[in-house]
């Protein structure tokens, strides 16, 4: 066994890049050389051969499902992986090269779309295969998703403790927010990435904002607008508990978004990380289906 | 007023209840003494429900008293109802404080609660568990002051205090605090008894309000309330005075006292200061105390079925009945390939008489150590075991003769013959194999499995004096000098000497000037420098190796600090009679200076590289100096989608023993909670029926025999076993896929809670590095994205290498 990491692309030397390169210059090579009497297509021999070619990768690349899921034998699924993706790419090239580039509003060109379609949401899905698991792991910062959702539930328990003890109003905002915070839920809500804590907020800001004007209209005329003026002057003694205790709210409510926000944004990376399979697997049971059709058509009607 | 009996059993466990029974159905006077008001207290204790296994299968159960595997109720009603049927004379409630012999030959059972008794015989089934330690205040026995806790969920609003500061009472604490109002009481100011993680746990519930804690406090007396709401009061003496609370409910965690005081406090004799020591006992269970007879787990024999046994044969013992040993069909199977087999005796007797190691034991010692031992005789030629295997059992020599390669072409040998051993090196550095040994002519040997040999070598001095002889001799020789004779080594090896350093300690630093040599014997070092102010570690020296060699060659200083990374023993090898050595033999010059040369040059890179010593540093952070196969995961190249676990439940009888998520992570590389396969693992240390082995290849795995007690469970230190059932078959991929019959490839098999009421057998589970699997670890070969590997702490630099 290998004692280093080597990602799907460059899977034993890039060996299954190499072998789809070789595999498609022969193609375009013969492509090149074969000159039938009609435009080339896939009636011709070598059109025959590219289609058989083409037909028996599909049937090949569809195994990929099944062999994710036999846990046994000896091959490695890495490079399984690898090989789909390339193969996978110089199915394109065969295609066309099958097709003699002829398309028009038929039946074939119709799969041809469908097969473009699969390979085109498996180029996204090799995009976030290699893009998402640095930007999941740095965000995460060595936390994993249910020891962040614990915090976030305590921070609930302790900001509701703590607003319970201030006024009603801020109680309500307090349980309006936690009720509000959602993680997840559908699939719009998992892509977009989007939590509720910033009402809550803000809505504690604008108390604290009130009890500064009153305060300000006790004690003389003060500048800053801020809330960082605030809490400067917060700090210098003319406060008392109830504003203790909102500054403390602030500071929970404010590393609960910051968790919110990174949960959601772990759920986000998750969730593009499996999207594209609910595409691409549907999609390619679909091309099953075309090549079916395309190859029925073919020998009955044409 | 004393009670007079010829025979007082102590202790009514499995090993006590059948000798009483066999006691009552002999007519023999006789009295079974229990300090709780239950029989057997340690299987009564376990869960409700727990599934208790009859391992060893193939020892036959002797005694009048039926068992076999069921459920925890199911052996104590079958054990209440013979007590019954037999007319057992038990008494509950007496607890025995002292065993005393008189010099009219009788024995004097003094009891805790004032009864005394005279007893001709005395049988102690006392077992391991020790007495619970209780509160030691008035109202120590009220019916709300109880000592463990079965089921937290049981109670619900109610005033509980907890008492103890261990990790007992902080889990307790902990579960109550759910649904009751939990006070805990620590007589000390912090807890730092407790496991790091429970610590923190039981200092945030206290800080968040769940917990109210009373430190430096301690129970005064605890009394039953007739009126109010409350069953009871406790005052507590705390440092600001006295407080008072009102409680529903004492749970009392304050652990147990250990026999062996006890035990000694009766004049028994125990060989050494290890915990893990037995007290000497005869053939007939006999201690060095006349008249005095020990059986079950505290004269070394922990499962059940064995007690049991002991119990009826130590009655018949005590009556002069001859009873063949129920073991003697089994040894009679085992040693009946000896050349010349007349008789288990026999067999025994020249066993101990040819091989000096096992000359130190008993009879009964070598009789246990036999049944765990194999007999084999290999044809001459065969391979005994190979270089690099990962096996660990000893060998000694009872005929014949051995002959070990020195070279890989196994031109160059050296023969050892009848009553010499081998395999230590293996036993004690816990990694591969130093050297393939082929059997020679006429060979007879004992194969012993690790565990048997270790509880040997702790508990009989002399042996484990004479196989440390033996193991520097040969490290020295077979590392440095294989030309050398023994006779040449002789001034090396007697100013050698064994040395232990915890994980962290420095063998030697950076500058200072080296008087010596190490040879890792156990464990495993790390080798760094001070770069820039920062220690960088440089290379990782696992046990087999030595260091500190080139501070005598050439430079007098240390040209780099070497740090125990785990609990670690070594050789040390005195600096001038090592000199001497190498003037007398250039080879050895030449060889030293050319393993120096490549050392220097992977150092050096290491130095080049800015980050790869932290890599390696954080690995060893994490445990994995003792490991020999580490998972590792590169979190850049993870996509998350637990393919590892999949493959590993699928493979595995549908669960899986890694958890991928789990685990600390540095700079993407994430070490998931997995085994480590560790080359001593911790998992081993305490299994009653030895079910824990190490496969050839190295894989550490739970054999059939596993009787599901959980002490493994509680001794990983990385949280990789855990007991599950087996869950219910899957359908094949068609059903499923064409069918939509039951979970898929790769699902989480149904909840089996249908058949929720039998209790269901569990059994430890770990990962076996799939050793069953022809492609190797399931988890490797089912990442989709190569994000997990599997590699070996020697790997460490090369793997820091490749990532920068």
């Amino acid at each position: 066994m290998n004692a280093r990491h080597e990602s799907i692309l460059n899977h034993a030397r890039s060996r299954w890049l190499w072998f789809s390169l070789a595999l498609s210059l022969t193609c375009l090579i013969a492509y090149a050389w074969h000159s039938p009497s009609v435009p080339p297509n896939g009636g011709t021999w070598l059109g025959y051969t590219l289609g058989t070619i083409a037909g028996l990768l599909i049937l090949w690349l569809m195994l990929f499902g099944l062999r994710k899921r036999s846990y046994s034998g000896s091959s490695s699924l890495r490079g399984w992986l690898s090989a789909h993706i390339y193969l996978g790419t110089t199915l394109i090239l065969i295609a066309l090269l099958h097709a003699g580039f002829q398309v028009g509003w038929n039946l074939h060109t119709f799969f041809l779309i469908l097969m473009l379609l699969v390979i085109f949401s498996g180029f996204f899905g090799v995009y976030c295969y290699l893009r998402y698991p640095t930007l999941m792991t740095r965000n995460r910062d060595s936390a994993t998703r249910s020891a962040m959702l614990e915090e976030i539930a305590e921070l609930d328990q302790n900001a509701l403790a703590l607003a319970d003890g201030i006024d009603p109003k801020v109680h309500s905002i307090v349980l309006r927010s936690i009720q509000n915070t959602r993680l997840g839920g559908g699939v719009l809500t998992q892509l977009r990435a989007r939590d509720d804590s910033d009402a809550a907020l803000a809505g504690i800001r604008a108390a604290l904002e009130a009890r500064e004007k009153n305060n300000q209209a006790a004690g003389g005329a003060k500048s800053g607008q801020t809330i960082f003026a605030m809490v400067d002057f917060l700090a210098s003694g003319t406060n008392d508990r109830q504003a203790e205790a909102l500054r403390k709210l602030i500071d929970l409510l404010s590393r609960k978004k910051a968790l919110a926000s990174k949960v959601a944004r772990d759920i986000q990376y998750q969730a593009l990380m499996e999207i594209w399979l609910y595409f691409h697997v549907p999609l390619s049971f679909a091309t099953v289906a075309g090549l079916i059709a395309h190859v029925v058509s073919v020998f009955f009607y044409w | 007023m004393s009670e007079r009996f010829r025979i007082a059993i102590v202790g009514s466990g499995p090993g006590g209840i059948s000798a009483a029974a066999r006691a009552a159905e002999r007519g023999e006077s006789h009295v079974l003494l229990e300090a709780e008001p239950h029989l057997s207290n340690t299987i009564f204790r376990y869960q409700k429900g727990k599934f208790v296994m009859d391992e060893p299968g193939i020892l036959p159960l002797r005694s009048p008293v039926p068992f076999k595997a069921g459920s925890r109720e199911a052996i104590l009603d079958a054990w209440n109802e013979s007590a019954a049927r037999l007319k057992i004379n038990v008494r509950h409630n007496h607890e025995v404080s002292a065993i005393r012999r008189r010099d009219d030959g009788l024995f004097q059972l003094d009891c805790a609660n004032g009864a005394r008794f005279e007893a001709q015989f005395v049988v102690l089934g006392i077992g391991l568990q020790g007495n619970i330690r209780k509160l030691g205040t008035p109202g120590e026995d009220l019916p709300f002051v109880q000592y463990q806790l079965d089921d937290p969920d049981e109670y619900e609003g109610e005033t509980i205090v907890v008492v103890g500061a261990g990790d007992a009472a902080i889990e307790n604490a902990i579960a109550l605090a759910k649904q009751n109002n939990v006070v805990i009481i620590n007589r000390r100011d912090e807890f730092a008894r407790a496991k790091k993680g429970n610590e923190t746990a039981i200092l945030k519930a206290i800080e968040d309000g769940l917990i109210e804690c009373y430190y430096n406090a301690a129970p005064e007396r605890v009394d039953a309330l007739s009126v109010g709401r409350k069953k009871g009061r406790m005052v507590l003496s705390t440092p600001n005075g006295k407080a008072q609370l009102l409680i529903d409910r004492v749970i009392a965690r304050l652990g147990a006292t250990a026999p062996r005081g006890f035990v000694e406090a009766c004049g028994v004799v125990f060989p050494s200061k290890d915990p893990a020591a037995v007290p000497a006992i005869s053939p007939q269970y006999e201690s060095n105390v006349k008249g005095l007879y020990i059986v079950g787990a505290l004269g070394g024999y922990p499962l059940i079925k064995q007690a049991m046994n002991q119990g009826y044969e130590v009655i018949e013992y005590i009556r002069g009945e001859r009873v063949e040993p129920a073991d003697e069909p089994l040894l009679k199977a085992k040693l009946g390939g000896m050349p010349g087999f007349r008789g288990v005796d026999e067999a025994l007797a020249r066993i101990q008489k040819n091989v000096r190691v096992l000359s130190h034991i008993t009879p009964l010692q070598l009789r246990e150590f036999m049944l765990d031992s194999d007999l084999r005789t290999p044809r001459p030629g065969e391979t005994v075991f190979a270089r690099n295997d990962y096996t660990n059992s000893f060998y000694s020599i009872v005929d014949g003769e051995v002959h070990i390669a020195l070279d890989d072409a196994g031109q160059q040998h050296i023969t050892l013959r009848r009553g010499e051993f081998f395999g230590e090196m293996g036993l004690i550095s816990g990694r591969r194999r130093s050297a393939t040994v082929k059997a020679g002519a006429g060979c007879v040997l004992i194969e012993t499995p690790r565990r048997s040999m270790n509880r040997l070598i702790n508990s009989v001095a002399a042996v484990k004096r004479e196989i440390d002889e033996v193991f520097i001799l040969r490290a020295i020789q077979s590392r440095f000098a294989p030309e050398a004779s023994a006779e040449q080594l002789k001034e090396m090896v007697a100013g050698a000497t064994l040395q232990k350093f915890a994980a962290g300690d420095v063998l030697f630093s950076e500058g200072e000037i080296g008087d010596c040599l190490h040879l890792v014997r156990v464990g495993s070092l790390t080798i760094s420098r001070t770069i820039g102010g920062k220690d960088v570690v440089l290379s990782y020296v696992p046990a087999g190796n030595y260091v500190g060699e080139m501070a005598l060659l050439g430079e007098s200083r240390r040209s780099a600090t070497a740090r125990a990374s785990i609990a670690t023993e070594t050789v040390r090898l005195d600096g001038d009679s090592f000199k001497k050595l190498v003037n007398r033999m250039p080879v050895l010059k030449l060889r030293l200076q050319a393993e120096y040369r490549q050392r220097a040059a992977s150092n050096l890179a290491m130095q080049a590289l800015p980050s790869g010593g932290d890599i390696i540093q954080f690995l060893l952070a994490q445990g994995a100096g003792e490991a020999t196969d580490i998972l590792l995961i590169d979190e850049s190249l993870c996509v998350r989608c637990d393919n590892c676990e999949k493959a590993c439940a699928e493979t595995h009888g549908g669960t899986s023993r890694l958890d991928r998520e789990a685990g600390p992570t540095y700079a993407s590389v994430h070490v998931p909670t997995s085994c480590r396969h560790c080359e001593h693992p911790h998992c081993m240390k305490d299994c009653p029926p030895d079910a824990l082995r190490r496969a050839p290849n190295g894989e550490v795995y739970i054999a059939d025999n596993c009787i599901g007690c959980g002490n493994c469970e509680r001794n990983c230190p990385y949280g990789v076993i855990h007991m599950a059932s087996k869950p219910p078959k899957k359908p094949g991929l068609l059903s499923w896929l064409l069918l939509g019959l039951g979970p898929g490839p790769g699902e989480a098999p149904y909840d089996p809670k249908k058949s929720k009421k039998e209790p269901k057998e569990k059994k430890a589970v770990k990962c076996d590095m799939c050793k069953d699997e022809k492609g190797g670890p399931a988890c490797v070969r089912a990442c989709p994205t190569g994000a997990a590997i599997r590699i070996s702490p020697e790997e460490f630099p090369a793997y820091a290498q490749s990532r920068r």
